[in-house]
Formats: C-alpha cells, structure tokens, sequence
C-alpha cells in the first residue's frame, strides 16, 4: 500500500503519480490521507489500481475514470465520477450534486444519499444509491441504470431518453415524460447483479421500474409545453 | 367582378407595409400552417453594425507603410501562454470554429482539418464528440466540451491540442442546440450513446456546473486530468462581455473565445438567431478592456468570431485588440456551401443559392452538412481542403496588405488607432473616431 498525504503534498502529484501508473503497475494499492474537500482528487485514472481516499472530497472526485477503483472514505462533493468510463467508484458517505454526471461506463456506489441531478445526462454508467436522491435526477440520461433504494425528489427522469430507473421508495413526482414501466425478468435480472455488485441490502422485486414514454423524441407541437 | 382600373378616378399606388412585409407576412402564413418556430442555420441575416462600418487610414507622412513585398509583416500567434505547458502555435491567426460532426458529414470535418493544417491553423471538434478523419486531418485540433457531453471521453481529451469549454455561441447565447431526427445516423446516434432518428437535445448549461467560481474548479479538473499541458479555452456569446470575460479569465482560462450574433449555428430557432446577442463589432472592445483592466491583454489571448469574411475582417478584428479570429461560415463557404452550381436544387428545395440555411434537414445538394452518403459522396474531402487553405492563405495575405499599409511588422501591431468608423453606431460600438473627426459617441468633447 502507498500512501499519500495532500497536506504535504500537491494535488498535481498525487494526480501525476496516480496517471504515472500503467496496466501492468505493482504499485495496485493507493491511500490518500488528508483529503480535507480538495477538489479533482484521483481524476483521469486510467489503470487497474485502487485508491482510497480518507476523508471527504471537493468537486469531481474521480473525474472521467477509467479502469480505476476509487473509495471515499467520507462523502464526496458536485459531481463525483463525473463522465466515468469504466472502474467502480464507492462513497462511503453521502454524494453532493450531479454525482456520476454524462458518465458512460463502471459502476457508481453511494452509500449514504445523493443531492440533486444525481445522474443528470449519464450515457451508459451504472448508479447504486444506498439512500435517497434529490430532485431533478436523471434529466436527460440516455442509457445506464440508476438504482435508489430509498426515496426520490422531484421531477424524476425528465426528458430521458433510454436509462434505467429503478427507485424502491416513493418517488415525490416524475418529470416530462417519465413514467412507470412494467419491470420485466431481465429487469429484475440487472437489479439483482448492481444490488449484490453495490452490497445494498434490498431485493429487486421491491423496487418500481422507471423510464422514457418516448413522446418527446420527435419534436410533436401539441407536445411543446413539455420541452 | 368589376375591373376598378376601368374607372377614371385618379387612385393611391398599393403600397407595401414596411413593418408587415411579405417576407414577415410569409412567416405568420408558415407558423400558422405549422404551430412551430422555423428552424435554420447559419448567422443573424439582419444588417447590424459591422467590420464594413470601418475603415483603414493606411500610412503617409505621419506614420511610414512597409514596403510590402521585401519588409516582412509577421502572422504567427501563439494561444494559451498562460498557464498550458504546450500552447498552441500558428503560423496565421485565422483559426477554424468549432462545428459538430453530426451537423456536418465525416468528409466534411476531414476537409476542415487538411485545409487548416495546410495553412498552418487549427481546427475544432464540436457538439458531438471527435472523429478519427478530423483528428487525423488537422495538426492542431481543439476538442469542445459542451453541455451535451456527447462523445465526451478522456482518451479523445488527451489526443486534443487544447481544450475549449463552451458556454455559449454568438448565434444562441443562452440556447441549447437540437439535432433533428433525419441527420441522426447510426454513426452520429452512437456517438452520442442515444437510440438513431430520435431528435437530440443539447442542453444550455453544463450538468455539473454552474457559475464562474464551479468554472474555476472544472477549468482545474480538466487541466488535472490532462497534467496542464493544453491550453483551455472558454467560448462566449456575446452578450455581456466585459463581464463574461472577466469571469473567464478569474477562473482561469487560457484564451477567451467571444463570438458575436452574427457567428453561424447548425440549427436555432430563427427568433433566437435574429434578436438575442450583441453584434460582433460590439463585443470586442468590452472584452478587450476586460482583458486590460486585469493586466492580461495579449497573456490571456482573445479569438474573435462572428461573420468574418475577408483579411479585412481579421485586421479589423485585431486593431481592436483581438489575438486571432475564427471562421464558421465562410469556411464552409469555401468548402462549397451555397455554391451557384447547385442552384436548381436549391430552387427544389424552395431556396436559392446564398440563402439555402436549412442544413438541419440534412439535404445539402452541396454534401457538407449532411449524413446522407450519396449526398456525401458529391463532397471530395482533398478538393475541399485544397480550396480552404486558398481561403486562408488569401485572408492572411490581405490582412498582411492592410498592416503593411499601416506601417505594422505583426498582424499584432495594429491598433485603434489605425482605424475609423464611417456610422456613429460603429464608432460608439469600436470605440475609434467617426471618419474625419477626432470624436466617437461616448468620448467628452462633442
Ligand atoms: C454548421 C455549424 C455548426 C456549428 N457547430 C457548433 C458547435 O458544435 N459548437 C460551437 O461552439 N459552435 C458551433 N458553431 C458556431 C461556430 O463555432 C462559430 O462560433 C461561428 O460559426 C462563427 O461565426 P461565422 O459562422 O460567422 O464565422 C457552428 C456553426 C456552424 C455554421
């Protein structure tokens, strides 16, 4: 195990030496000490390691990774994983606003609750929240599976386009043209391997599926109030 | 029914409405039929204040000219000196706008990119991610991170020369963007990871901030991700500039990129083009003077776009205090948009040649903002690349002529100074002295 400590030294080399390490690296194990809410934490990872992360985070923990597991020992500020590609990045804490933002790939684990927009535009990644989210999340997402095992705000899903949202709470209210879905076995199928992937204790047929009426994807004028 | 020509009492001539004209009447006629807002490409077409409200005073005995085929006049410029380990260098200042693949066809961006690095310029990616033809193409290619994120990946990031974060566009500041579901195929749909045929919806903010201090911060995540090498540029609309540049500049960007009305889009709603945003000759000297309350005139450099046309525009552009200048429309323009060779097409699509701006239907007789491969395939990417490094080498040289005449060695040289304004508004708006006076709007004294 490495361990780095941003008190006595900089974000740009943590960021550097984590960007240092390629496919084949023995240097697999990372700690980084003295978080204290620093911003781009462990951003643009690209290789097979595991980095944990003590203490809380700022913005955009995780940036953009790919390969990378990423571990926050605290909770994790706006946009936690934003555009991820692929790799695991778990929050043990609660997440701010627009955690896993435009993300097109890996796995997004928050344990506690998740703010605002959480999964705003995501394009493929997968999303396990262990509490509740807040309003406005998945607008606009395109593809990937968001999962809340609590409760979810206000205009759930609007605009969506092709993701998954599966909430086992109540939802506060849907946004344009987002409605409930019958949930079908494969569906229950995919909510059972991000449940056990997330270590969430909850079944899948608890939960209510969610997703795209499909009426805005072609401009429609009798429709326009709802652009 | 009778002929009232045939009585003798004298008559009033029909006269037409100047406010409900026939092109306004056309348009009630068209939104009544269709109960939505016309789309279209291209710039604001209303005659505004511009770089042709401006006129060179050239050199004689006050200042002396350079001799303009052995004195050289310098056209190199360097973007992002300020905090990128690798800024971008160019041999001419006139640069390519960004314009999205998915507006435009693969050949088309392929095009771009040979005839930019022919003339020693960089290209720009767009809504919609990069393509292997425009990375491979251009030498110098900067990537756009838009709100949409469509195609957005660390991996294309890390290949980019430098990175701009768009905010908004002269055309739409404060819009989001829309491509219709005919110009989605599949190609386009998976790079943007959305089903083919469906309309795309771009969003107007980004989704993981908002606000100059949350700018700050992404402007660092992004300089993190790519160890501070590329240059970060921020794109706006003109609509407040002295502020909005401010702003770009406290949160750290490297160049300000500040596009007026007239710049062109894909596809907006024509209100949206035609009364939101400043004219381009509006926004430069706000900007500037945002640039140099803050000690960063020529360290944070300024790109200016927004109905450039000619080498007159570019000088005109930089007297004001712009670094370099970037072209949308006339480029495609060279490439062979609105060509007359395509009139009885045009005429087909009810149009004709110079006003075809519906490039979001994707039926461009001329094959540039297409995704239909047999209209495609009318589009020879090396031909095109060869006619838009002409353009630019001839933009360079006439901007070189008008330095020259005004005595300057750098394209940088030229100043205010060289300049006048034959309209008042011109004069308010560049802030140089109407045509034989020494006084602009503003300045004490009249
Ligand atoms: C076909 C087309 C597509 C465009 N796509 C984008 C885009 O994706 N992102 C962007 O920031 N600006 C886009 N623009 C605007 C240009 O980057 C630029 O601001 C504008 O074209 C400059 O004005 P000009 O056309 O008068 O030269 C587009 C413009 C055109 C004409």
């Amino acid at each position: 195990m490495q361990t780095f400590d941003l008190e006595s030294h900089s974000l740009r080399e943590l960021n550097s030496i984590l960007h240092a390490q390629k496919d084949d690296t023995n240097q697999t194990s990372w700690e980084v000490i003295n978080a204290r809410g620093s911003h781009a934490i462990a951003v643009g990872l690209d290789a097979p390691i595991e980095v944990t992360i003590k203490g809380s985070t700022g913005y955009y923990c995780g940036g953009m990774n790919k390969q990378a597991t990423i571990n926050v020992h605290g909770s994790a500020g706006p946009g936690v994983a934003e555009n991820m590609m692929s790799g695991t990045v778990v929050i043990e804490g609660d997440a701010s606003q627009y955690a896993g933002a435009t993300g097109h790939g890996g796995l997004l684990v928050i344990k506690g609750n998740a703010s605002s927009r959480c999964g705003i535009s995501m394009k493929g990644i997968d999303i396990v929240v262990h509490g509740n989210i807040g309003h406005m999340s998945a607008f606009m997402a395109q593809s990937g599976n968001l999962v809340v095992c609590g409760d979810a705000g206000d205009a759930l899903g609007d605009s969506l386009y092709e993701a998954r949202l599966f909430v086992r709470g109540s939802v506060k209210s849907l946004g344009a043209d987002c409605i409930e879905k019958e949930m079908r076995p494969e569906h229950l199928e995919i909510l059972n391997d991000l449940l056990m992937r997330s270590g969430a204790d909850a079944k899948p047929e608890e939960f209510k599926r969610y997703g795209s009426a499909r009426q805005l994807y072609n401009f429609d004028v009798d429709n326009a109030a709802a652009y | 029914m009778k002929d009232i020509n045939d009585t003798p009492i004298p008559r009033t001539d029909p006269i037409q409405s100047a406010t409900f004209t026939n092109p306004i009447n056309a348009e009630i006629r068209r939104a009544a039929a269709t109960g939505i807002y016309d789309i279209r490409g291209g710039g604001a077409k209303r005659r505004v204040p511009h770089f042709d409200d401006l006129l060179f005073l050239g050199a004689s005995i006050s200042r002396y000219p350079l001799e303009g085929y052995r004195e050289k006049c310098e056209t190199k410029v360097t973007l992002g000196t300020r905090f990128a380990k690798k800024p971008i260098e160019l041999e001419t200042p006139v640069t390519i706008a960004g314009m999205s693949f998915g507006a435009l066809s693969g050949p088309a961006k392929e095009a771009l990119g040979r005839g930019a690095s022919a003339a020693g310029t960089s290209t720009t990616t767009g809504d919609g991610g990069m393509t292997p033809e425009e990375r491979g193409h251009s030498d110098k290619l900067v990537y756009q991170y838009l709100p949409s994120r469509y195609g957005m990946n660390p991996d294309d990031l890390r290949k980019a020369d430098a990175i701009e974060i768009v905010i908004g566009q002269g055309a739409k500041p404060g819009g989001g963007g829309m491509l219709l579901g005919q110009k989605i195929s599949d190609r386009v749909a998976e790079m943007r990871n959305l089903p083919k045929g469906i309309d795309q919806r771009s969003a107007c903010r980004h989704p993981d901030w908002t606000g100059p201090d949350d700018l700050e911060i992404k402007i660092l995540e992004l300089r993190e991700i790519t160890g501070w090498e590329k240059p970060i540029y921020v794109k706006i609309g003109g609509t407040r500039p002295y502020f909005d540049t401010t702003l770009a500049i406290k949160a750290g960007a490297d160049v300000v990129v500040l596009d007026g009305m007239q710049g062109g889009t894909a596809a907006t709603q024509d209100v949206f083009i035609e009364h939101v945003g400043l004219p381009t000759l509006a926004c430069i000297r706000p900007a500037v003077q945002a640039l140099q309350d803050l000690g960063m005139h020529r360290e944070v450099q300024l790109i200016v776009s927004g109905g450039i046309r000619s080498g007159a525009d570019v000088a005109k552009a930089m007297a004001l205090g712009a670094d370099a200048v970037a072209i949308g429309t006339a480029a495609l323009i060279a490439l062979g948009d609105n060509d007359p060779k395509w009139e009885s097409e045009y005429q087909k699509l009810g149009t004709t040649t110079g006003a075809y701006d519906d490039w979001h239907e994707g039926q461009d007789p001329a094959g540039i903002t297409t995704q239909d491969p047999e209209l495609m395939a009318r589009f020879d990417p090396v031909e095109g690349g060869r006619k838009l490094k002409n353009y630019l080498k001839v933009l360079t040289l006439e901007a070189q002529t008008i330095a020259r005449a005004c005595g300057k060695n750098h394209l940088h040289n030229l100043e205010p100074e060289d300049l006048c304004a034959l309209t008042m508004e011109a004069a308010a708006m560049a802030r140089v002295p109407l045509a034989g006076t020494e006084w602009y709007p503003g300045k004490a004294g009249f």
